[in-house]
């Protein structure tokens, strides 16, 4: 489940980061097809850095939408800075992508 | 044992456990309380002050509640953290966005929303916290 979509483009004096992830984010209230209820398995946190210095800390509940999409915004970053995301689920999995910024 | 191999082991067990130390980092308590209330409680928000400079953007009207955009900017001095709440969702924390090293205090995401609902914003900024909201019309539940 590492296959995270990210841009990270500099847009005027601020860095624009948009991040697509690929994960079922299960509130653990929805039936399948069985009737028989889906376990909860969704991202708690995220955490983002800019050449490894944190800059962003997500918790997240259940309700972040299937496949989470995240859209954040860096002062003070160039082009060729690394940005990184790092999630963790509830079943302790966990994914992280890098990319360097970009111009628009 | 020397004193200085007990302390890099130290050292290297705490860099192996991230896992248990992150689940501990969550706030469970506000993530699953059922009640609006509950859920600031847990945050440690008290005396919301409502502010015209935290602007959220969302539909008026989301035809399916799986997916509804919601961007959010505060435009207020030294903000630290945005969390999003969805009111009548059967647990309203959503998420808690905490800004630091130059991030600035925006973020767009999408959310699930289970019925026609605030979307409440609360900002914390210098110790204190400011509040905001707009409503959603929601045509078919996305909590399910």
């Amino acid at each position: 489940m590492d296959n995270m979509k990210m841009r990270a483009q500099l847009k005027g004096d601020f860095v624009e980061v948009k991040v697509l992830m690929s994960h079922p984010m299960e509130t653990g209230r929805r039936k399948d097809d069985f009737e028989r209820l889906v376990p909860a398995h969704f991202v708690q946190l995220l955490t983002a850095t800019l050449n490894g210095k944190p800059v962003l800390e997500a918790q997240w509940g259940t309700g972040i939408s299937k496949n989470p999409y995240l859209t954040f915004r860096l002062k003070g970053a160039k082009v060729g800075d690394i940005v990184a995301v790092t999630w963790h689920d509830n079943h302790g999995a966990t994914a992280t992508q890098d990319i360097a910024v970009t111009t628009a | 044992m020397q004193r200085r191999d007990f302390l890099l082991g130290l050292a290297a067990f705490i860099a192996l456990l991230p896992s248990k130390v992150l689940a501990a980092l969550w706030n469970k308590a506000a993530f699953e309380s059922v009640l609006l209330n509950d859920a600031s409680r847990h945050l440690d928000i008290n005396a919301e002050i409502p502010s015209a400079d935290i602007h959220i953007i969302a539909p008026d009207r989301a035809e399916n509640g799986t997916i509804v955009q919601v961007e959010v900017k505060s435009n207020i001095a030294n903000t630290e953290a945005i969390a999003i709440f969805v009111e009548k969702n059967p647990t309203p924390l959503i998420a808690n966005f905490m800004f630091s090293n130059g991030a600035e205090p925006y973020v767009v995401t999408r959310i699930k929303m289970a019925e026609t609902s605030d979307i409440k914003i609360v900002v914390k900024a210098g110790g204190r916290y400011f509040t905001n909201a707009k409503n959603v019309e929601v045509l078919e539940n996305g909590c399910g």
